[in-house]
């Protein structure tokens, strides 16, 4: 191992350690005298709250442990950037089954995002809709509990229930549970080609009652997002001859509904002409979703909330909450909302179902706030007992999550 | 011979004690202790076990759950939860000194919210059951266990289960969206529900597949699908296992997810094609069903795309359904390979391993080698698209030795699976059958850990005790019966 000082802005000084392989990691975590935090490229070093230990830095364990193709898994140390394993995918036509958004612009740093650091975060982009977070696909990985022991969890196959799913309760553990070393995934093709559909829409209702048609289709739509100042955007993935089928037969029946309820109701805007359905190309519709899943249009406001809700309760929410910009991601279930300022009661007191996250907002407003959602409390008890489970002396990541 | 928990003999004593207790709690009629309705809930699907419960209690409400629970919690009294008993691990066979709580009377669907694409139902409502409530609509609930005319949802819940279609469309827990969960302790809590991705922990990940080991869950929601505009599915015939191991191998490395890739070998096509007669062709070593779904643009592109790769690799057969009715005939055999195995044998032994998938033609020569000193038959169908494996084996129960034999031989298959890189179970689950095994699969801290998240749950370790781990230290020379064909659980309930 090696270790270095460092200080923090406005922190108390913190060492970081650099294990070099998963036996180093589990005796620093048994022998360390401080807390440790565990840390991959630190990309959402910025989201949560900061925590009290010194850091666990595990940009050495990095490579590719196995990837085979035909198998559609993937095992890599955790410390492996996500370039690295995008790069690797993409030379076999394949990607990730789920689509790791890239949050660099919106929160102001461009640290390099790690497999393990995406996992334990289980932060899922736009196609999380159609093909599910990281959580759904997180197979099995190999990790250090709080305690310094080694185990492992899952498996490396696609299929597989034996035992307690352990890689489920780690994704979005923000590594409070335990240090992963090497993680397993499952990939998918990537598609042939793809194009997004962008349906003017002028509120979040309109856009979330097409964004539910839309999903409700037989026509395989992966993400569906709205952005008032562009519109309702839905996105097709897959053979370039069934994408093109699949959006004519979208056009079509998005058309009839626009006429169908054209004629029922004709709102205040009646002789306003009806803007036309555009379409993007496969390199426009993928940089777009890039930005989408990122939220990276919320980029210049200091406080943006990250909230998941029913769908179709997105617009009363919204109503509620009267953010200055939002976005709209999921078929409406994501709404990324910006602020000046973090008001967390009245965000939290607008949902009746679901839950908000202080995603971005200066450092005295998450230490002001709770950046995650309190929990009722027979589920918070749970959720200390399961934590005391991996880590009973608190060695992980105190504090991070609040 | 896998051995039942020994039973706490005072907790048996208080019997009398605790049935009234449990009256006090649910409707009198609600609480079974009379041996001849006892009968129906000494077994699961793993029928070579059977065991006799101290009482059967049938809640009707999430309260009365609660109830028994924080009384039994009180009490100490052990808990086994019970779905439809389906399970073919013996997930759901009783403890002699443990109450069997019932979620029969669970059976409303609660809400169906096309808006949200989602269900609300009770956890004793029937897999199929959700897809019928939301057929006419076009949509349906994608994970598609055999027995899903039988087995409900909670049980799914607490099995993961999964299906024909699982490469394309997930397990059980890819496609659950909430729960609602009696803990051990008697506290009601939701996980999840119509929004995605709960902040904290991801319990509801937990759950679902823990086997009944961390409480009881009495309502589900789950996501639903617009169903496919079409399906078609395409019949291919191999000289051999391995070229048959290839073409799936190709079909995945062109970028295509089929909706279903099964595969049998030549015992299960003869004894599939002997029971039903769909016209498999019975001179090739291996048969694949490959069912591509989605818009008829592009099931028509990879029928013809699965075809070349077929030919590419060496095919001596191949058909592509041309309706829904031939699509189905081709499913039929597939569908029917255990009963048509139960035809020609006494007793078949169903194993549930799964290997990395290019394994395939070195565990199957292996399973030949063993069928030969195990002196027992073997027919093997394979979830092929990911590598989740069904060897039957065929044995006679009434022939002394051969029970023993056919689960010494099935603990060698799964061990094989294992030391392969696979692991003991796809998705059947672990239960009483494969625990003893996990040792092979999981080292001492890997199964400490399990144990830990266990005793966070459940510290008295009173829920669905003896399954799972294997932490018996006495074994009880008791509750293995021969149950020969005839007598079997479900014998009308498909399998495969």
């Amino acid at each position: 191992m090696s270790a270095a000082s460092t200080t923090a802005p406005g922190a108390t000084p913190q060492r970081t350690l650099r294990p070099r392989d998963a036996a180093d990691v589990a005796e620093i975590v048994a022998t360390h005298p401080r807390a440790l935090e565990p840390l991959g490229g630190g990309a959402l070093r910025d989201v949560g709250h900061d925590a009290e230990a010194d850091v666990l830095a595990l940009d050495a364990l990095a490579g590719l442990v196995a990837y085979e193709p035909e198998e559609l898994v993937l095992t890599a140390l955790a410390g492996t950037p996500l370039a690295t394993l995008e790069r690797e995918l993409a030379a076999r036509a394949q990607r990730l089954a789920f689509e790791p958004p890239d949050f660099g612009a919106l929160l102001g740093a461009a640290r390099p995002r790690t497999i393990g650091g995406v996992l334990a975060a289980n932060l899922a982009g736009s196609r999380r809709v159609s093909a599910g977070a990281a959580r759904d696909h997180f197979l099995g990985c190999e990790a250090v509990t709080g305690r310094g022991e080694r185990f492992k969890g899952g498996g490396r196959v696609v299929k597989n229930v034996t035992g307690y799913d352990l890689p489920k309760l780690l994704a979005g553990s923000w590594g409070t549970l335990a240090v992963l070393t090497s993680v397993t995934v499952r990939v998918a093709p990537l598609p042939e080609t793809e194009r997004t559909l962008v349906v003017p829409s002028a509120t979040a209702a309109d856009a979330v009652t097409a964004m539910s048609a839309a999903l409700g289709s037989p026509h395989d739509v992966s993400a569906a997002a709205f952005d008032a100042e562009r519109g309702c955007l839905l996105r097709l993935e897959g053979f370039a001859a069934s994408v093109d089928a699949r959006g004519a037969a979208l056009l079509r029946t998005l058309r009839e509904g626009a006429e169908r309820d054209g004629a029922a109701a004709p709102g205040p805007d009646a002789d306003v002409p009806r803007a036309e359905i555009a379409l993007l190309g496969a390199g426009e519709s993928r940089a777009l979703w890039s930005e989408i899943g990122g939220a990276a249009a919320l980029t210049g406001w200091p406080v943006v909330w990250r909230i998941s809700v029913p769908p179709s309760d997105a617009p009363r929410v919204l109503a509620a909450l009267a953010p200055e910009r939002y976005l709209l991601d999921w078929g409406g279930g994501l709404i990324w909302a910006a602020f000046s300022a973090a008001d967390a009661a009245r965000v939290r007191g607008a949902l009746r179902e679901g839950h908000a996250t202080l995603f971005k907002a200066p450092r005295e407003a998450r230490a002001a706030n709770a950046v995650f959602h309190p929990q009722p409390a027979a589920l918070a008890a749970a959720s200390r007992r399961v934590k005391h489970a991996f880590d009973p002396g608190g060695r992980l990541s105190p504090g991070r999550l609040g | 011979m896998i051995c039942l928990p020994t039973p706490d003999a005072a907790l048996v004593a208080r019997r009398a004690e605790i049935v009234r207790a449990l009256r006090a709690v649910v409707r009198r009629d609600n609480v079974i202790d009379d041996d001849v309705r006892l009968a129906a809930y000494e077994t699961d699907a793993l029928t070579a076990y059977r065991q006799r419960p101290l009482a059967v209690a049938l809640p009707e409400s999430t309260a009365e759950v609660a109830a028994i629970l924080r009384y039994a919690a009180r009490e100490g009294v052990k808990v086994v939860p019970r779905g439809a008993g389906t399970s073919l691990s013996g997930g759901a066979i009783p403890a002699a000194d443990a109450i069997v709580v019932g979620l029969g009377k669970f059976n409303r669907i609660l809400e169906v919210d096309y808006p949200n694409r989602c269900v609300v139902a009770q956890s004793g409502v029937t897999n199929l059951a959700i897809s019928h409530a939301v057929a006419a609509e076009g949509f349906y609930y994608a994970p598609d266990p055999s027995s899903q005319i039988a087995c409900t949802i909670g049980g799914n819940v607490a099995e993961n289960s999964g299906g024909v279609h699982c490469l394309k469309y997930g397990l059980t827990t890819n496609n659950v969206l909430g729960l609602e969960l009696v803990t051990p302790d008697g506290d009601v809590v939701r996980l999840g529900g119509k929004h995605l991705d709960s902040g904290g922990y991801d319990l509801l990940g937990l759950v679902v597949g823990s086997e009944g080991l961390l409480g009881i869950v009495t309502e589900v929601t789950v996501r639903i699908l617009r169903r496919p505009e079409t399906a078609r599915a395409l019949l291919i015939g191999f000289g051999a296992v391995e070229s048959a191991g290839a073409c799936v191998a190709a079909i995945i490395a062109a970028g295509i997810t089929p909706a279903g890739m099964e595969m049998m070998d030549a015992p299960a096509i003869q004894a599939a094609e002997a029971f039903v007669g769909v016209g498999y062709p019975l001179d090739v070593a291996a048969l694949l069903i490959v069912e591509l779904d989605g818009p008829v643009v592009e099931v028509d592109l990879l029928v013809e795309r699965v075809a070349t790769i077929a030919r590419a690799n060496g095919a001596t057969y191949e058909r592509a359904s041309a309706n829904e009715r031939e699509r189905l005939a081709f499913w039929a055999g597939r569908k029917a390979a255990f009963p048509a195995v139960g035809r020609i044998s006494a007793d078949y032994y169903c194993m549930d391993g799964t290997i990395p998938r290019r394994e395939l033609p070195r565990v199957l020569g292996a399973i030949a080698e063993m069928s030969e000193r195990f002196r027992l038959r073997v027919a093997n169908v394979f979830h092929a698209g990911d590598g989740n494996l069904h060897p039957l084996i065929l044995y006679d129960a009434n022939v002394p030795g051969e029970l023993d034999r056919a689960e010494a031989f099935g603990a060698e298959i799964l061990k094989l699976c294992v030391d392969m890189g696979g692991v003991l179970t796809g998705e059947h689950g672990v239960g009483l059958e494969k625990r003893d095994l996990m040792t092979y699969q999981f080292a001492d801290t890997d199964l400490e850990v399990q144990h830990r998240i266990k005793h966070a749950f459940d510290p008295d370790v009173r829920f669905n005790p003896g399954k799972v781990f294997p932490t018996l230290r006495r074994c009880a020379e008791q509750g293995r019966e021969h149950v020969h064909s005839g007598s079997e659980r479900f014998p009308d309930l498909p399998r495969f």
